[in-house]
């Protein structure tokens, strides 16, 4: 299992909670159907097997596996939860908010909280109700969580053993319409990079596009079609950390471009693309014209499967958002 | 030494089997109410009282430092003291971890948390209050039940790790109507883990009495729909609380899961010191359930079977008060926290 080369996102999620618990016999995996099913993913099949004992099925309370979670931690374990579908947090989100963000601080550093919470969210899948909703601006929203969400094979594995290996609490988020349509190379030592950084997925001198997890793909299609058809080259920013936010990267970005777009699948209204458009504003207002625009899901409940088309960023309206941006003076 | 043990008798089958009133030992004329009945050792005896007295003291001097506008808001123990120092005498905070609810002073003083430390808390004095490393406590809770799930995941993790330790945890009669309570003993007896769990039932969540929380007649009830053994206990009766606990604790050390202990006692005082009882409750049932003190009736006890003099147990009661005095002076000599340390202990540094 350990240094598997090409590998899914999946595989690459797999991959990293093999390893992580190949090499701290603490860590532990908790959640629904995360044992003998293997997840409604099957992102750990195997692993029950593989290491029993340490794999356990909970019942289906949400606010059970981040309580005890939080217990487990204390009690000297590396916890790894499963929140089947991001949407579902919302179950647990006193124990996300109250408890495990502010151990630390409410009890000055006795104890910290080494947990890691895993789940999958976004659209494309045509799935039911609460199932794609993305939820990262709520999360970001509370001090004391890191919140991690990776566009490709592999950050996914990368940035889960990051996710693990931290003192702190980490939401790690992840998008399940790439779970098998993306692939790439996992580190044959293992070896994690704790970067904490964004990444540059594509230059371009004209036009920033920032995004995250699942945007970043309609973003590089978008820059490819911007530069084919419109001539106009776009770099692309994938944040990857949503909190903390890399904000010198962004503003380093953006200012030698001088003309952003930012993307994401949750709803408009203090999305987090409020927040990067505040971050940008307050850095470089002094200094430069920047106009900016967002491309984000509209104020809606999250629609049947059917009408989900309508209600993601799609590659044709970020090239709309893009022109738009650049025509401005 | 007085101490009997009663291997043969399982309380909680008893309790099961009876009729549903609580398990009383020790009568409020401080008498043992069957003359078989265990009791504890004396030195035990001396010790829950001592607590019991510091804890009274405590509530006292916090109670007023609080009318003089030196202390924030203040939750006395008053009333409910034989339910938090019997059932914590059952536990050794060298191995047992130990989860507090709010008003569990004299279990958290027991566990390690020294006075001086605890008053701090109460006067703001947020990094001299910090739970030394080698306590295994966790601190108050403010969000009623979400303590919980943590105490599950504790007494889990004990269970994960084979280590020994069973986690003592608390909550009041509201906290039952939580969601966190429910999940938290589902999964507590799904995964069999060495908890035992206190419901402090002292009929008031602030001004709402428990029959509005739920139509039970008995909180312990609710543990045989979670697979587990309940037993409810006279609240105010150290005795009982101390065995049926210490009992509790062996099954947990033995790997046979958790227990659900409802200790059935009265909330004496206000809520907090920002409450008035007056507006919700009859002077009449205070003065009722005052004559179920619990610390009265230890004393009766302790007086009559000869374990302590009257002038002994006055020495005592000087000697807390003397001690809270001593570490109020102590938590006022450490520093009050700067605007700095607020952005101190978010992340790791």
């Amino acid at each position: 299992m350990r240094a598997e080369k090409d590998v899914t996102l999946l595989e690459a999620v797999r991959a990293a909670l093999f390893d992580a618990m190949e090499d701290n016999d603490r860590v532990v995996l908790l959640g629904q159907d995360v044992g003998r099913l293997g997840g409604v993913f099957r992102a750990t099949e195997g692993l029950h097997a593989q290491f029993p004992g340490r794999v356990f099925d909970t019942p289906l309370a949400e606010g059970a596996i981040v309580g005890s979670s939080i217990g487990l931690a204390i009690g000297g374990l590396v916890p790894v939860a499963e929140i089947q579908f991001l949407g579902f947090l919302h179950q647990a989100f006193h124990q996300v908010t109250q408890q495990l963000a502010r151990y630390r601080f409410r009890t000055r550093g006795r104890f910290h909280l080494p947990v890691t919470i895993r789940a999958p969210y976004g659209g494309g899948l045509r799935m039911p109700e609460f199932h794609p909703d993305s939820l990262e601006s709520q999360l970001a929203n509370v001090p004391g969580l890191k919140v991690v969400t990776p566009a490709f094979a592999e950050d996914a594995y990368s940035l889960l053993r990051a996710a693990i290996r931290d003192p702190d609490p980490v939401l790690f988020l992840e998008p399940q319409r790439l779970y098998r349509s993306v692939r790439g190379r996992v580190p044959h030592d293992g070896a994690a990079d704790g970067d904490f950084g964004a990444r540059m997925r594509r230059d371009g001198d004209d036009l920033l596009l920032v995004s995250w997890g699942p945007s970043v793909h309609a973003c590089l299609a978008a820059a490819d079609e911007l530069e084919e058809r419109h001539a106009v080259r776009s770099a692309v920013l994938d944040l990857r950390w949503l909190s903390p936010l890399d904000h010198a990267r962004l503003h380093q970005e953006a200012a030698v471009r001088r003309r952003v777009v930012v993307v994401h699948e949750g709803v408009r209204t203090a999305g987090l693309g409020a927040e990067v458009v505040a971050s940008l504003q307050e850095s470089l207002c002094d200094t430069i014209s920047l106009p900016i625009l967002r491309v984000t899901a509209p104020d809606t409940p999250y629609p049947p499967g059917r009408l989900e088309d309508a209600f993601l960023p799609s590659q044709d309206k970020i090239v709309e958002a893009a022109l738009k941006v650049m025509d401005r003076p | 030494m007085t101490h009997v043990k009663h291997v043969t008798r399982d309380w909680a089958a008893e309790w099961a089997t009876g009729g549903g009133e609580p398990l009383r030992f020790l009568g409020p004329d401080g008498g043992l109410v069957q003359p078989d009945l265990p009791r504890p050792p004396d030195d035990l005896v001396r010790e829950a009282l001592r607590l019991m007295l510091l804890s009274r003291a405590l509530d006292e001097k916090c109670t007023n430092l609080h009318r003089q506008g030196r202390l924030g808001l203040y939750a006395p123990v008053q009333g409910q003291e034989a339910a938090v120092v019997g059932s914590h005498l059952a536990i050794d905070p060298a191995v047992d971890w130990l989860v507090p609810a709010s008003r569990e002073q004299p279990a958290m003083l027991r566990h390690g948390w020294a006075l001086d430390r605890m008053l701090a808390s109460f006067l703001g004095r947020i990094d001299a209050a910090r739970i030394p490393d080698h306590v295994r406590m966790l601190p108050r809770q403010q969000s009623i039940a979400a303590q919980l799930p943590h105490a599950v995941g504790i007494a889990w993790a004990t269970s994960i790790r084979g280590l020994d330790g069973v986690t003592l945890a608390y909550c009041g009669d509201g906290a039952t109507s939580e969601g966190d309570f429910h999940e938290a003993c589902n999964l507590a007896g799904v995964m069999g883990v060495p908890l035992v769990l206190v419901v402090i039932n002292n009929q008031y969540a602030i001004s709402t009495p428990v029959s509005r929380q739920t139509r039970a007649t008995r909180l312990a009830d609710r543990a045989r729909g979670y697979g587990f053994p309940g037993v409810a206990v006279d609240g105010d009766d150290l005795f009982a609380m101390y065995e049926v606990t210490r009992q509790a604790v062996e099954r947990a050390r033995a790997g046979q899961g958790p227990t659900m202990i409802e200790a059935v006692t009265y909330r004496m005082s206000f809520h907090n010191t920002s409450d008035n009882p007056s507006l919700y409750r009859d002077p009449s049932e205070v003065a009722t359930a005052g004559q179920n003190d619990p610390v009265a009736r230890l004393v009766a006890y302790a007086t009559g079977a000869g374990v302590m003099r009257p002038d002994a147990i006055e020495a005592v009661e000087a000697e807390v008060r003397a001690e809270v005095e001593a570490a109020l002076d102590r938590a006022l000599s450490h520093p009050a926290p700067g605007p700095e340390e607020i952005f101190r202990h978010v992340f790791a540094d």
